[in-house]
Protein backbone atom coordinates (compact mmCIF):
# COMPACT_ATOMS: atom_id res chain seq x y z
CA UNK A 1 0.00 0.00 0.00
CA UNK A 2 2.46 2.45 1.26
CA UNK A 3 4.45 1.26 -2.03
CA UNK A 4 1.66 2.10 -4.40
CA UNK A 5 1.52 5.73 -2.80
CA UNK A 6 5.14 6.57 -2.98
CA UNK A 7 4.89 5.24 -6.60
CA UNK A 8 1.96 7.39 -6.84
CA UNK A 9 4.08 10.01 -5.81
CA UNK A 10 6.90 10.28 -7.66
CA UNK A 11 5.15 9.50 -11.08
CA UNK A 12 2.40 12.95 -10.10
CA UNK A 13 6.30 14.76 -9.61
CA UNK A 14 7.56 13.56 -12.72
CA UNK A 15 4.06 14.24 -14.48
CA UNK A 16 4.29 17.81 -12.70
CA UNK A 17 7.66 19.06 -13.85
CA UNK A 18 6.92 17.47 -17.77
CA UNK A 19 3.77 19.75 -17.42
CA UNK A 20 5.42 22.68 -16.74
CA UNK A 21 8.21 22.56 -18.95
CA UNK A 22 5.16 21.57 -22.00
CA UNK A 23 3.36 24.65 -20.55
CA UNK A 24 5.85 26.90 -21.37
CA UNK A 25 7.29 25.39 -24.30
CA UNK A 26 3.99 25.39 -26.11
CA UNK A 27 3.25 28.68 -25.09
CA UNK A 28 6.37 29.98 -26.84
CA UNK A 29 5.98 28.02 -29.40
CA UNK A 30 2.63 28.58 -30.31
CA UNK A 31 2.58 32.44 -29.83
CA UNK A 32 6.27 32.78 -31.10
CA UNK A 33 6.11 31.04 -34.35
CA UNK A 34 3.48 33.07 -35.95
CA UNK A 35 5.67 35.49 -36.40
CA UNK A 36 9.48 33.65 -36.39
CA UNK A 37 10.65 34.20 -40.45
CA UNK A 38 13.75 33.98 -42.08
CA UNK A 39 13.36 37.90 -42.39
CA UNK A 40 12.69 38.79 -38.53
CA UNK A 41 16.29 36.70 -37.74
CA UNK A 42 18.21 38.61 -39.97
CA UNK A 43 16.54 42.13 -40.40
CA UNK A 44 17.45 45.16 -37.61
CA UNK A 45 15.20 45.77 -34.80
CA UNK A 46 13.06 48.95 -35.37
CA UNK A 47 10.62 50.68 -33.12
CA UNK A 48 12.61 49.55 -30.19
CA UNK A 49 11.57 46.27 -31.20
CA UNK A 50 7.96 46.08 -31.82
CA UNK A 51 8.79 45.56 -35.53
CA UNK A 52 11.95 44.57 -37.09
CA UNK A 53 13.96 41.48 -36.67
CA UNK A 54 17.05 40.64 -34.41
CA UNK A 55 19.63 40.32 -37.04
CA UNK A 56 22.58 42.69 -34.77
CA UNK A 57 21.05 40.66 -31.73
CA UNK A 58 22.02 37.05 -33.07
CA UNK A 59 25.22 38.60 -34.34
CA UNK A 60 25.98 39.90 -30.66
CA UNK A 61 24.90 36.78 -28.86
CA UNK A 62 27.11 34.59 -30.71
CA UNK A 63 30.05 36.91 -30.02
CA UNK A 64 29.61 37.25 -26.56
CA UNK A 65 29.01 32.80 -26.48
CA UNK A 66 31.74 32.76 -28.53
CA UNK A 67 34.49 34.99 -26.62
CA UNK A 68 32.78 33.36 -23.21
CA UNK A 69 33.46 29.65 -24.13
CA UNK A 70 36.94 30.37 -26.33
CA UNK A 71 37.87 31.99 -22.56
CA UNK A 72 36.09 29.38 -20.41
CA UNK A 73 37.37 26.03 -21.94
CA UNK A 74 41.19 26.72 -21.95
CA UNK A 75 41.09 27.80 -18.51
CA UNK A 76 38.49 25.78 -17.13
CA UNK A 77 39.93 22.29 -18.45
CA UNK A 78 43.18 23.85 -17.29
CA UNK A 79 42.11 24.39 -13.87
CA UNK A 80 40.06 20.67 -13.68
CA UNK A 81 43.49 18.65 -14.68
CA UNK A 82 44.89 20.97 -12.04
CA UNK A 83 42.47 20.19 -9.16
CA UNK A 84 41.95 16.83 -10.12
CA UNK A 85 45.40 15.54 -10.87
CA UNK A 86 48.21 17.37 -9.55
CA UNK A 87 47.24 19.81 -6.91
CA UNK A 88 47.97 16.92 -3.86
CA UNK A 89 51.00 18.64 -4.27
CA UNK A 90 49.70 21.75 -2.92
CA UNK A 91 47.05 20.39 -1.08
CA UNK A 92 46.20 23.98 1.06
CA UNK A 93 46.44 25.70 -2.22
CA UNK A 94 43.75 23.40 -3.94
CA UNK A 95 41.33 23.64 -0.69
CA UNK A 96 41.23 27.47 -1.58
CA UNK A 97 40.63 26.81 -4.92
CA UNK A 98 37.82 24.77 -4.54
CA UNK A 99 36.30 26.84 -1.88
CA UNK A 100 36.18 29.87 -3.78
CA UNK A 101 34.69 27.57 -6.66
CA UNK A 102 31.79 26.51 -4.60
CA UNK A 103 31.33 30.09 -3.30
CA UNK A 104 31.74 31.79 -6.62
CA UNK A 105 29.11 29.63 -7.86
CA UNK A 106 26.77 30.50 -5.77
CA UNK A 107 26.84 33.78 -6.67
CA UNK A 108 24.14 35.89 -8.64
CA UNK A 109 24.42 36.90 -11.92
CA UNK A 110 23.83 40.50 -10.89
CA UNK A 111 26.75 40.52 -8.56
CA UNK A 112 29.08 38.90 -11.92
CA UNK A 113 27.55 41.72 -13.77
CA UNK A 114 28.59 44.75 -11.44
CA UNK A 115 32.14 43.35 -11.02
CA UNK A 116 32.41 42.89 -14.89
CA UNK A 117 31.29 46.12 -15.03
CA UNK A 118 33.71 47.74 -12.47
CA UNK A 119 36.56 45.66 -13.75
CA UNK A 120 36.38 45.10 -17.28
CA UNK A 121 34.57 48.21 -18.28
CA UNK A 122 35.96 50.43 -16.19
CA UNK A 123 39.39 49.58 -14.72
CA UNK A 124 40.37 47.78 -17.89
CA UNK A 125 38.62 50.26 -19.97
CA UNK A 126 36.96 48.27 -22.29
CA UNK A 127 33.70 50.17 -21.86
CA UNK A 128 30.32 49.03 -22.48
CA UNK A 129 31.65 46.20 -24.79
CA UNK A 130 30.45 42.54 -26.30
CA UNK A 131 34.28 41.94 -25.02
CA UNK A 132 33.83 42.91 -21.53
CA UNK A 133 29.87 40.98 -21.67
CA UNK A 134 32.38 38.18 -23.39
CA UNK A 135 34.50 38.19 -20.51
CA UNK A 136 32.01 38.47 -17.81
CA UNK A 137 30.50 35.88 -18.82
CA UNK A 138 33.39 33.31 -18.97
CA UNK A 139 33.89 33.93 -15.08
CA UNK A 140 30.57 33.20 -14.17
CA UNK A 141 30.68 29.98 -16.21
CA UNK A 142 34.27 28.88 -15.35
CA UNK A 143 33.23 27.61 -11.52
CA UNK A 144 30.26 25.37 -12.64
CA UNK A 145 32.85 24.18 -15.85
CA UNK A 146 35.14 23.19 -13.94
CA UNK A 147 33.99 21.46 -11.03
CA UNK A 148 31.61 19.56 -13.36
CA UNK A 149 34.98 18.16 -15.63
CA UNK A 150 36.94 17.82 -11.96
CA UNK A 151 34.05 15.76 -10.98
CA UNK A 152 33.98 13.41 -14.01
CA UNK A 153 37.96 13.24 -14.08
CA UNK A 154 37.82 12.53 -10.50
CA UNK A 155 35.74 9.51 -11.25
CA UNK A 156 37.49 8.04 -13.82
CA UNK A 157 39.07 4.44 -12.86
CA UNK A 158 42.12 5.18 -10.86
CA UNK A 159 43.42 2.19 -11.91
CA UNK A 160 44.04 3.35 -15.29
CA UNK A 161 46.27 6.46 -13.68
CA UNK A 162 48.31 3.60 -11.63
CA UNK A 163 49.04 2.16 -15.09
CA UNK A 164 50.05 5.08 -16.79
CA UNK A 165 52.68 5.86 -13.81
CA UNK A 166 53.60 2.07 -13.47
CA UNK A 167 54.73 1.99 -16.91
CA UNK A 168 56.58 5.74 -16.98
CA UNK A 169 54.02 7.79 -18.77
CA UNK A 170 54.01 11.08 -17.71
CA UNK A 171 51.35 12.34 -15.70
CA UNK A 172 49.80 14.92 -18.92
CA UNK A 173 50.23 12.07 -20.97
CA UNK A 174 47.97 9.98 -18.95
CA UNK A 175 45.99 13.00 -18.92
CA UNK A 176 45.49 13.63 -22.30
CA UNK A 177 45.29 10.13 -24.05
CA UNK A 178 43.19 8.68 -21.29
CA UNK A 179 41.63 10.47 -19.22
CA UNK A 180 40.10 13.39 -20.69
CA UNK A 181 38.81 11.28 -23.14
CA UNK A 182 37.29 8.46 -20.34
CA UNK A 183 35.86 11.55 -18.69
CA UNK A 184 33.94 13.38 -21.76
CA UNK A 185 31.02 12.31 -21.09
CA UNK A 186 31.45 14.89 -17.87
CA UNK A 187 32.69 17.14 -20.13
CA UNK A 188 30.22 17.51 -22.38
CA UNK A 189 27.68 17.86 -19.33
CA UNK A 190 29.85 21.06 -17.90
CA UNK A 191 30.03 22.46 -21.27
CA UNK A 192 26.06 22.28 -22.16
CA UNK A 193 25.37 23.58 -18.65
CA UNK A 194 27.63 25.94 -19.06
CA UNK A 195 26.29 27.42 -22.83
CA UNK A 196 22.52 27.36 -21.47
CA UNK A 197 24.05 29.45 -18.52
CA UNK A 198 25.38 31.69 -20.81
CA UNK A 199 23.13 32.18 -23.57
CA UNK A 200 20.16 32.41 -21.27
CA UNK A 201 21.97 35.58 -18.56
CA UNK A 202 20.46 38.82 -18.50
CA UNK A 203 21.74 40.50 -15.50
CA UNK A 204 25.20 40.16 -15.86
CA UNK A 205 25.28 41.50 -19.55
CA UNK A 206 23.41 44.62 -18.48
CA UNK A 207 26.14 46.38 -17.07
CA UNK A 208 28.84 45.02 -19.50
CA UNK A 209 28.20 44.55 -22.87
CA UNK A 210 24.84 46.90 -22.93
CA UNK A 211 21.51 47.55 -24.43
CA UNK A 212 22.46 49.13 -27.90
CA UNK A 213 20.62 47.25 -30.49
CA UNK A 214 22.71 48.17 -33.68
CA UNK A 215 24.64 46.07 -35.61
CA UNK A 216 28.16 45.46 -33.66
CA UNK A 217 31.47 46.57 -35.80
CA UNK A 218 33.82 44.84 -33.78
CA UNK A 219 34.03 43.36 -30.06
CA UNK A 220 34.55 46.66 -28.66
CA UNK A 221 31.12 47.96 -29.56
CA UNK A 222 28.34 47.57 -27.43
CA UNK A 223 25.80 45.14 -28.03
CA UNK A 224 23.02 43.20 -26.43
CA UNK A 225 22.19 40.05 -26.05
CA UNK A 226 19.02 37.67 -27.01
CA UNK A 227 17.94 37.39 -23.47
CA UNK A 228 18.64 40.89 -22.75
CA UNK A 229 16.73 41.86 -25.66
CA UNK A 230 13.22 39.48 -24.74
CA UNK A 231 13.48 41.05 -20.88
CA UNK A 232 13.69 45.03 -22.50
CA UNK A 233 10.61 44.11 -24.89
CA UNK A 234 8.71 42.51 -22.08
CA UNK A 235 9.33 44.94 -19.50
CA UNK A 236 10.10 47.76 -21.00
CA UNK A 237 8.54 48.49 -24.28
CA UNK A 238 4.45 48.36 -24.19
CA UNK A 239 3.11 46.56 -27.21
CA UNK A 240 6.94 44.19 -27.55
CA UNK A 241 5.45 40.81 -26.26
CA UNK A 242 4.87 39.13 -30.10
CA UNK A 243 8.48 40.04 -30.63
CA UNK A 244 9.40 38.81 -27.34
CA UNK A 245 7.54 35.40 -27.75
CA UNK A 246 9.30 35.32 -31.32
CA UNK A 247 13.03 35.89 -29.39
CA UNK A 248 12.36 33.53 -26.93
CA UNK A 249 11.62 31.14 -29.23
CA UNK A 250 14.65 31.31 -30.97
CA UNK A 251 16.82 31.10 -27.82
CA UNK A 252 15.25 28.33 -26.75
CA UNK A 253 16.17 26.63 -30.65
CA UNK A 254 19.49 28.33 -30.42
CA UNK A 255 20.02 26.25 -26.87
CA UNK A 256 19.13 23.07 -28.28
CA UNK A 257 21.10 23.69 -31.52
CA UNK A 258 24.41 24.54 -29.24
CA UNK A 259 23.54 21.48 -27.00
CA UNK A 260 23.31 18.82 -30.15
CA UNK A 261 26.19 20.23 -31.78
CA UNK A 262 28.27 20.79 -28.50
CA UNK A 263 27.86 17.08 -27.88
CA UNK A 264 28.66 16.24 -31.71
CA UNK A 265 31.95 18.05 -31.16
CA UNK A 266 33.31 16.97 -27.95
CA UNK A 267 31.76 13.11 -29.27
CA UNK A 268 34.36 13.71 -32.16
CA UNK A 269 37.02 15.32 -30.42
CA UNK A 270 37.32 13.15 -27.10
CA UNK A 271 35.14 10.10 -27.11
CA UNK A 272 36.16 8.85 -30.18
CA UNK A 273 39.99 8.29 -28.99
CA UNK A 274 38.38 5.99 -26.76
CA UNK A 275 37.17 2.64 -27.45
CA UNK A 276 34.45 1.31 -25.56
CA UNK B 1 55.45 -27.09 -20.56
CA UNK B 2 58.28 -29.44 -21.28
CA UNK B 3 61.53 -29.20 -19.31
CA UNK B 4 63.53 -30.11 -22.72
CA UNK B 5 65.84 -27.03 -23.29
CA UNK B 6 65.04 -26.08 -26.97
CA UNK B 7 65.05 -21.89 -26.90
CA UNK B 8 63.96 -21.04 -30.08
CA UNK B 9 62.17 -17.37 -29.81
CA UNK B 10 62.94 -16.31 -26.09
CA UNK B 11 59.86 -15.07 -24.00
CA UNK B 12 57.41 -17.09 -25.95
CA UNK B 13 55.31 -19.76 -24.05
CA UNK B 14 56.03 -22.99 -24.46
CA UNK B 15 59.15 -22.89 -26.19
CA UNK B 16 61.65 -21.93 -23.65
CA UNK B 17 63.65 -23.96 -20.85
CA UNK B 18 61.83 -23.56 -17.36
CA UNK B 19 63.61 -26.27 -15.73
CA UNK B 20 65.35 -24.99 -12.60
CA UNK B 21 67.92 -23.58 -12.18
CA UNK B 22 67.38 -20.90 -14.86
CA UNK B 23 68.71 -18.54 -12.96
CA UNK B 24 71.93 -16.57 -11.51
CA UNK B 25 72.71 -16.35 -7.79
CA UNK B 26 73.67 -12.40 -9.13
CA UNK B 27 71.51 -9.77 -7.07
CA UNK B 28 69.75 -7.87 -9.70
CA UNK B 29 68.24 -5.78 -6.20
CA UNK B 30 69.79 -5.38 -3.03
CA UNK B 31 67.40 -4.08 -0.16
CA UNK B 32 68.72 -3.32 3.00
CA UNK B 33 67.10 -2.01 6.03
CA UNK B 34 63.52 -1.21 4.38
CA UNK B 35 61.10 0.89 6.51
CA UNK B 36 57.84 2.19 4.71
CA UNK B 37 55.60 4.39 6.78
CA UNK B 38 52.12 6.35 6.31
CA UNK B 39 51.57 8.94 8.58
CA UNK B 40 54.44 8.21 10.49
CA UNK B 41 52.70 4.60 11.34
CA UNK B 42 55.40 2.08 10.36
CA UNK B 43 53.87 -1.27 8.20
CA UNK B 44 57.00 -2.42 7.42
CA UNK B 45 60.18 -2.66 9.06
CA UNK B 46 63.58 -4.21 8.49
CA UNK B 47 63.66 -5.51 5.66
CA UNK B 48 66.19 -6.74 3.78
CA UNK B 49 66.76 -9.52 1.36
CA UNK B 50 68.77 -9.68 -2.50
CA UNK B 51 66.03 -10.48 -5.63
CA UNK B 52 68.15 -12.55 -8.01
CA UNK B 53 68.76 -11.50 -11.62
CA UNK B 54 66.34 -13.99 -13.56
CA UNK B 55 64.83 -15.77 -10.72
CA UNK B 56 60.78 -15.58 -9.77
CA UNK B 57 60.71 -14.31 -6.04
CA UNK B 58 57.35 -14.60 -4.58
CA UNK B 59 56.41 -12.68 -1.58
CA UNK B 60 53.78 -14.68 0.66
CA UNK B 61 52.18 -13.83 4.24
CA UNK B 62 48.80 -12.54 5.54
CA UNK B 63 46.93 -9.09 3.52
CA UNK B 64 47.92 -6.00 5.09
CA UNK B 65 51.64 -7.03 6.71
CA UNK B 66 52.87 -4.39 3.47
CA UNK B 67 53.78 -6.96 0.60
CA UNK B 68 52.33 -4.59 -2.07
CA UNK B 69 53.48 -1.50 -0.52
CA UNK B 70 57.30 -3.29 -0.29
CA UNK B 71 56.10 -3.80 -4.27
CA UNK B 72 55.45 -0.36 -4.85
CA UNK B 73 58.26 1.06 -3.43
CA UNK B 74 60.39 -0.67 -5.94
CA UNK B 75 59.32 1.50 -8.79
CA UNK B 76 58.81 4.24 -6.44
CA UNK B 77 54.95 4.04 -7.24
CA UNK B 78 55.06 4.67 -3.45
CA UNK B 79 56.49 8.29 -3.95
CA UNK B 80 53.33 9.36 -5.39
CA UNK B 81 51.22 8.67 -2.09
CA UNK B 82 51.96 12.09 -0.31
CA UNK B 83 51.55 10.25 3.40
CA UNK B 84 53.99 7.19 2.92
CA UNK B 85 57.74 7.41 3.72
CA UNK B 86 60.66 4.83 2.43
CA UNK B 87 63.72 4.84 4.09
CA UNK B 88 66.91 2.11 3.74
CA UNK B 89 68.42 1.40 0.57
CA UNK B 90 67.43 -0.59 -2.34
CA UNK B 91 70.38 -0.51 -4.42
CA UNK B 92 69.52 -1.02 -8.39
CA UNK B 93 72.42 -1.29 -10.79
CA UNK B 94 74.45 0.57 -9.16
CA UNK B 95 72.10 3.26 -8.09
CA UNK B 96 70.44 3.61 -4.62
CA UNK B 97 66.82 3.72 -5.53
CA UNK B 98 65.59 5.76 -2.20
CA UNK B 99 68.91 8.10 -1.62
CA UNK B 100 70.02 8.91 -4.96
CA UNK B 101 68.25 10.94 -7.79
CA UNK B 102 66.14 8.88 -10.05
CA UNK B 103 64.75 10.22 -13.61
CA UNK B 104 61.25 7.52 -12.32
CA UNK B 105 59.76 7.54 -15.62
CA UNK B 106 62.95 5.93 -17.01
CA UNK B 107 63.44 3.90 -13.66
CA UNK B 108 59.57 2.58 -14.30
CA UNK B 109 60.34 1.88 -18.08
CA UNK B 110 62.85 -0.57 -16.29
CA UNK B 111 61.02 -2.15 -13.84
CA UNK B 112 57.41 -2.96 -14.98
CA UNK B 113 54.11 -3.93 -12.85
CA UNK B 114 51.32 -5.23 -13.25
CA UNK B 115 48.56 -4.76 -11.08
CA UNK B 116 45.79 -7.30 -9.12
CA UNK B 117 42.82 -5.82 -11.57
CA UNK B 118 43.95 -5.84 -14.74
CA UNK B 119 43.91 -2.12 -15.96
CA UNK B 120 44.09 -1.85 -19.98
CA UNK B 121 43.32 1.64 -21.17
CA UNK B 122 40.01 2.47 -22.33
CA UNK B 123 41.86 2.62 -26.40
CA UNK B 124 42.46 0.09 -28.71
CA UNK B 125 43.88 -3.79 -27.89
CA UNK B 126 47.17 -1.41 -30.60
CA UNK B 127 47.25 1.83 -28.93
CA UNK B 128 47.77 0.30 -25.32
CA UNK B 129 51.50 -0.49 -26.14
CA UNK B 130 51.89 2.46 -28.87
CA UNK B 131 51.27 4.31 -26.29
CA UNK B 132 54.31 3.72 -23.88
CA UNK B 133 56.27 3.35 -26.23
CA UNK B 134 55.80 6.73 -27.93
CA UNK B 135 56.04 8.18 -24.61
CA UNK B 136 59.48 6.55 -23.86
CA UNK B 137 60.94 8.48 -27.47
CA UNK B 138 60.68 5.53 -29.78
CA UNK B 139 59.32 7.40 -32.91
CA UNK B 140 60.01 4.97 -35.72
CA UNK B 141 56.48 3.17 -36.44
CA UNK B 142 57.59 0.21 -37.85
CA UNK B 143 59.46 -0.52 -34.88
CA UNK B 144 56.93 0.01 -32.68
CA UNK B 145 55.09 -2.46 -34.83
CA UNK B 146 57.05 -5.02 -34.25
CA UNK B 147 57.71 -4.85 -30.49
CA UNK B 148 54.30 -4.49 -30.26
CA UNK B 149 53.47 -8.04 -31.99
CA UNK B 150 56.70 -9.24 -30.43
CA UNK B 151 55.33 -8.31 -27.10
CA UNK B 152 51.49 -9.85 -28.34
CA UNK B 153 53.00 -13.14 -29.21
CA UNK B 154 55.15 -13.56 -25.89
CA UNK B 155 52.27 -13.14 -23.99
CA UNK B 156 50.50 -16.08 -26.64
CA UNK B 157 47.62 -12.89 -27.63
CA UNK B 158 48.74 -12.37 -30.64
CA UNK B 159 47.10 -14.93 -32.34
CA UNK B 160 43.88 -14.28 -30.71
CA UNK B 161 43.88 -10.56 -31.50
CA UNK B 162 45.74 -10.28 -34.71
CA UNK B 163 42.81 -9.41 -36.58
CA UNK B 164 41.06 -6.74 -34.56
CA UNK B 165 44.20 -4.94 -32.76
CA UNK B 166 42.08 -1.58 -33.07
CA UNK B 167 39.12 -3.00 -31.11
CA UNK B 168 38.80 -2.08 -27.61
CA UNK B 169 40.81 -3.62 -25.06
CA UNK B 170 37.88 -3.73 -22.81
CA UNK B 171 36.28 -6.46 -24.69
CA UNK B 172 38.70 -8.73 -24.19
CA UNK B 173 38.02 -11.15 -21.18
CA UNK B 174 39.62 -10.96 -17.93
CA UNK B 175 42.67 -13.10 -18.53
CA UNK B 176 43.29 -11.65 -21.76
CA UNK B 177 42.80 -8.34 -20.03
CA UNK B 178 45.68 -9.44 -17.55
CA UNK B 179 47.95 -11.07 -20.40
CA UNK B 180 47.64 -7.55 -22.43
CA UNK B 181 48.68 -5.84 -19.49
CA UNK B 182 51.59 -8.05 -19.25
CA UNK B 183 52.77 -7.63 -22.65
CA UNK B 184 52.45 -3.80 -21.90
CA UNK B 185 54.61 -4.03 -19.83
CA UNK B 186 56.94 -6.56 -21.83
CA UNK B 187 56.92 -3.84 -24.78
CA UNK B 188 58.85 -1.51 -22.88
CA UNK B 189 61.73 -4.48 -22.57
CA UNK B 190 62.20 -3.71 -18.85
CA UNK B 191 64.52 -6.09 -16.35
CA UNK B 192 62.91 -6.69 -13.71
CA UNK B 193 58.75 -7.16 -12.98
CA UNK B 194 56.48 -6.70 -10.00
CA UNK B 195 53.56 -8.46 -9.96
CA UNK B 196 50.92 -7.54 -7.46
CA UNK B 197 48.79 -10.82 -7.04
CA UNK B 198 48.06 -10.67 -11.02
CA UNK B 199 46.24 -13.72 -10.90
CA UNK B 200 43.83 -13.29 -8.04
CA UNK B 201 40.80 -10.96 -10.29
CA UNK B 202 40.97 -13.86 -12.70
CA UNK B 203 39.13 -17.27 -13.15
CA UNK B 204 40.49 -20.69 -12.65
CA UNK B 205 41.48 -21.32 -16.05
CA UNK B 206 42.72 -17.80 -17.18
CA UNK B 207 44.77 -17.60 -14.00
CA UNK B 208 46.62 -21.21 -14.49
CA UNK B 209 47.15 -19.54 -18.20
CA UNK B 210 48.76 -16.43 -16.41
CA UNK B 211 50.43 -18.26 -14.23
CA UNK B 212 52.64 -20.46 -16.84
CA UNK B 213 53.01 -17.23 -18.79
CA UNK B 214 54.88 -15.89 -15.57
CA UNK B 215 56.73 -19.21 -15.34
CA UNK B 216 57.48 -18.92 -19.21
CA UNK B 217 59.31 -15.55 -18.42
CA UNK B 218 61.35 -17.29 -15.73
CA UNK B 219 65.28 -16.45 -16.69
CA UNK B 220 64.20 -13.60 -19.02
CA UNK B 221 63.11 -11.67 -16.54
CA UNK B 222 63.51 -10.72 -12.79
CA UNK B 223 60.04 -11.10 -11.22
CA UNK B 224 58.91 -10.59 -8.12
CA UNK B 225 55.25 -11.98 -7.49
CA UNK B 226 52.92 -11.17 -4.62
CA UNK B 227 50.73 -14.22 -4.25
CA UNK B 228 47.97 -15.32 -1.63
CA UNK B 229 48.13 -18.80 -3.79
CA UNK B 230 50.28 -20.68 -1.72
CA UNK B 231 50.64 -23.69 -4.38
CA UNK B 232 51.15 -20.74 -7.12
CA UNK B 233 53.86 -19.46 -5.04
CA UNK B 234 55.14 -23.22 -4.67
CA UNK B 235 54.87 -23.88 -9.01
CA UNK B 236 56.26 -21.01 -10.13
CA UNK B 237 58.86 -19.46 -7.81
CA UNK B 238 62.51 -19.94 -7.27
CA UNK B 239 62.71 -17.95 -3.78
CA UNK B 240 60.25 -16.92 -1.42
CA UNK B 241 60.34 -13.95 1.16
CA UNK B 242 57.50 -14.60 4.01
CA UNK B 243 55.87 -11.39 5.54
CA UNK B 244 53.95 -11.22 9.01
CA UNK B 245 52.44 -8.65 11.23
CA UNK B 246 53.88 -8.58 14.64
CA UNK B 247 52.79 -5.81 16.86
CA UNK B 248 51.08 -4.43 13.88
CA UNK B 249 54.09 -3.65 11.94
CA UNK B 250 55.04 -5.84 8.86
CA UNK B 251 58.02 -7.87 8.70
CA UNK B 252 60.36 -9.98 6.80
CA UNK B 253 60.49 -13.46 8.53
CA UNK B 254 62.07 -15.45 6.55
CA UNK B 255 63.44 -15.69 2.94
CA UNK B 256 64.95 -18.34 1.02
CA UNK B 257 64.59 -20.65 -1.93
CA UNK B 258 61.02 -21.86 -2.20
CA UNK B 259 61.19 -25.45 -1.49
CA UNK B 260 63.50 -24.31 1.49
CA UNK B 261 61.20 -22.53 3.06
CA UNK B 262 57.84 -24.76 2.16
CA UNK B 263 59.63 -28.03 3.07
CA UNK B 264 62.12 -27.27 5.91
CA UNK B 265 60.85 -23.99 7.04
CA UNK B 266 63.80 -22.25 9.53
CA UNK B 267 60.77 -20.14 11.25
CA UNK B 268 57.87 -21.25 13.20
CA UNK B 269 55.84 -18.98 12.21
CA UNK B 270 56.40 -20.21 8.37
CA UNK B 271 56.12 -23.32 9.54
CA UNK B 272 52.38 -22.31 10.46
CA UNK B 273 51.83 -20.30 7.38
CA UNK B 274 52.70 -22.49 4.83
CA UNK B 275 50.97 -26.04 6.38
CA UNK B 276 47.68 -23.44 6.55
CA UNK B 277 47.89 -23.31 10.31
CA UNK B 278 48.25 -19.51 10.50
CA UNK B 279 47.16 -16.82 8.96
Amino acid sequence: MTSRMFDAMILSSSLFVSIIFVWITGDVLLKGLVHLSWDFLISAPENSGRSGGIGPILVSTAALLFIALSVAIPLGLATAIWLSEFAKDNERFATITSLTLDVLAGIPSIVYGLFGNAFFCVFLGLGFSILSGGLTLAFMILPVFIRTCEAGLSAVNTHWRQGGHALGITRISTVWHILLPAASPAIIAGLILSIGRATAETAALIFTSGYVDRMPGSVMDSGRALSVHIYDLSMNVTGGDQAAYTSALTLICIIIVLNISAQIIMNRWLHRRIVK
Amino acid sequence: MTTENKIQSPYTIGEIEVGEPCCLPVPHLEIKDLQISYDNKTVLDNVSLDIYKGCITALIGPSGCGKTSFLSALNKLLDLKSNARVSGEIHFEGQDLIGDDIDVLKLRRRIGMIFQTPNPFPISIYRNLDLPLKEHGIKNRKIRQQKIEKALKDVGLWEDVKDHLDKSALQLSGGQQQRLCIARALVLEPEILLMDEPCSALDPISSKVVENLIKSLKGHYTIIIVTHNLAQAKRVANYAAFFWMKERVGKLIEFGQCHHLFENPGHELTAAYVSGEAG
